[in-house]
């Protein structure tokens, strides 16, 4: 199994979605995250004093898949996140060495 | 506040009218300390936010008892001296008849007292916004005691009670720019420069956390005010008490332009910060102002206040001293803008016959002014500050630089303003028990599946 991490624009999310599931994807999860790369943040101002803020909110999707769908999956995602502009984001992958289902105790492949 | 001047055929008569319009103007002056907790409350970070709320509601809560049991007799009892009143009736409100009427006025003295006693709880709840996210709870509660006992009290005196040496003088304060404004933002500069800044001053980025909470809280400051100012005509019977009311909006609004328009051309912004604290400045500035000026006469004031408390808040970081939420910036320098400007924009046809300077008027009120400001402004620095020094030594006025950090509000209120996290909780029981892993892994599902 692998875990797939896509750090993204918040935006993309809707479209990010659609496109796993029209994949085959039935579960995802998704954290609000913040960070920067290229992209820079911006500058505020409070009564005259200038703040910069670096980070730029993005978020975070995980997906776990069986290995064979991983570089599939993998493209989905870059397609659908992709604006071709600075800050679109990353997406890597990962092994992952077990997983259980809760409710079942389902192990391995059974339990994505 | 007017002058008690009485004409021997003028016996005063109690006024329904006058009565009503006070009582609802005491209201709408308790409204602006909540109101301030709100302004405040919002520009702190997360962490000290309760702190903030609670630092301007303790005010409610203490001044109040203290005027009933003495603060009304120093700040309206018999003169002594020109400094302080006393007044044996007055204390504890205990021998106040129930229509007993002052000569020249029109509404009971239990009703001056209230709305009077609305102005002593605002004014040591101004100081708090120099003070945020590193004051003990109980210093400050003690503080704010000694502080009306030992600066307000007298300065009320001072200002507006017959006698002291400020009113006799002939200092204007329509409504408390000298006697509210200028001793709040002067007390707050001397205990912040026994106190110290906050941990991370000038380093660590402190921004508001909330300014949606700070535009409400303008809003209800706007709005309070006008009980305030107009309110502190005593009554309506001769037009000023309306001048006043007019000039409160109109100050206002040029203040709060001029503070923006600033902003645009020297940050490139207009900030919603900007437009609230713009608003603050116009609302001090004409507090002491509004009822010796036109309406004209207003917009300057309040234009020219905006500007100068927009520049003011930027010294903090020159001179290195910690006025957190900007109270010597807006409410000294718009209180000491506003005294000041009496002596030039006083037109002599409003709340008296004192000419300012562009009004063919020589430099004396001028000269009076300056005198009511530095005075108070003297009096309170000082009186604050050695205030301070001596609770710092004693109990201590701030918490362990640890506690600051991790936020004033959990370690002196045992509690957070606000839950963002949806973890914990639920009780759902459970529909099945655990089962066992399987003993053998189960043969691949065939079928696509994927899930997370």
């Amino acid at each position: 199994m692998k875990l797939i991490t896509a750090v993204v624009k918040p935006h993309r999310l809707d479209e990010i979605k659609e496109a796993l599931q029209a994949f085959g994807v039935h579960g995802l999860t998704v954290t609000e995250a913040s960070g920067y790369g290229r992209q820079r943040g911006h500058t505020e101002v409070y009564r005259g004093a200038e703040y910069t803020v670096d980070l730029v909110p993005k978020i975070r999707i995980e997906v776990l898949v069986e290995d064979d769908d991983a570089e599939q999956l993998i493209d989905v995602v870059v397609k659908a996140a992709r604006t071709g502009k600075i800050g679109d984001g990353k997406v890597w992958s990962i092994p992952v060495e077990t997983a259980v289902r809760v409710r079942t105790g389902e192990r391995g492949p059974d339990a994505l | 506040m007017p002058p008690g001047i009485l004409l021997a055929a003028e016996e005063p008569t109690l006024s329904s009218a006058n009565t009503g319009f006070m009582l609802i103007c005491s209201a709408l002056v308790m409204l602006m300390t909540p109101g301030l907790a709100f302004f405040y409350g919002g520009m702190v970070r997360v962490k000290s936010t309760l702190n903030m709320l609670m630092m301007s509601f303790i005010s409610l809560g203490i001044v109040t008892i203290l005027w009933v049991l003495y603060g009304f007799s120093v700040a309206f009892g018999t003169d002594k001296g020109g400094l302080i009143g006393w007044e044996g009736d007055f204390l504890g409100l205990s021998g106040l008849g129930l229509t007993e009427l002052w000569p020249g006025y029109t509404i009971p003295v239990y009703v001056f007292a209230v709305f009077q006693l609305m102005f002593a709880v605002l004014t040591p709840a101004l100081i708090s916004g120099a003070l945020a996210d590193r004051v003990k709870f109980t210093a400050w509660a003690l503080f704010v005691a000694l502080w009306a006992t030992l600066v307000y009290f007298p300065v009320a005196h001072w200002v507006w009670g017959a006698g002291g040496w400020a009113f006799e003088l002939g200092v204007i304060d329509f409504a408390g720019g000298t006697a509210v404004h200028i001793n709040a933002g002067a007390a707050a500069l001397g205990v912040i420069l026994v106190i110290g800044k906050r941990v991370g001053f000038k380093k660590d980025p402190m921004r508001p956390h909330s300014l949606p909470l700070v535009m409400l809280g303008a809003g209800l400051l706007w709005f309070g005010w006008f009980g305030f100012n107009a309110g502190s005509w005593l009554g309506n019977d001769d037009g000023v008490g309306a001048v006043m009311f007019v000039n409160t909006q109109v100050a206002t609004a040029a203040a709060m332009l001029a503070w923006l328009a600033y902003e645009k051309i020297r940050h490139g912004a207009f900030t919603t910060l900007g437009a609230a604290s713009g608003a603050v400045a116009g609302l001090v500035a004409i507090t002491p102002s509004g009822g010796s000026c036109s309406p004209l006469g207003a917009i300057a004031i309040g234009a020219i206040a905006g500007v100068l408390c927009a520049m003011a808040v930027g010294l903090k970081y020159k001179f290195g001293y910690d006025d957190s939420l900007d109270v010597v910036g807006v409410h000294l320098v718009g209180g000491v803008v506003g005294s000041l400007l009496v002596g030039f924009f006083a037109t002599g046809g409003v709340q008296n016959d004192a000419k300012g300077l562009f009004y063919g008027g020589d430099a004396s009120q001028l000269g009076y002014q300056a005198a009511g400001v530095f005075g108070t402004l003297a009096y309170s620095l000082v009186v604050s500050a050695i205030l301070a020094f001596v609770i710092d030594k004693t109990i201590g006025m701030r918490v362990s630089e640890d506690d600051e950090v991790a936020g004033v509000d959990t370690v002196e209120h045992a509690e957070s303003a606000y839950d963002f996290s949806g973890a914990g909780g639920g009780t759902a029981p459970r529909t099945a028990a655990v089962p066992a892993p399987p003993a053998t892994p189960a043969p691949e599902a065939p079928a696509k599946k994927v899930d997370a």
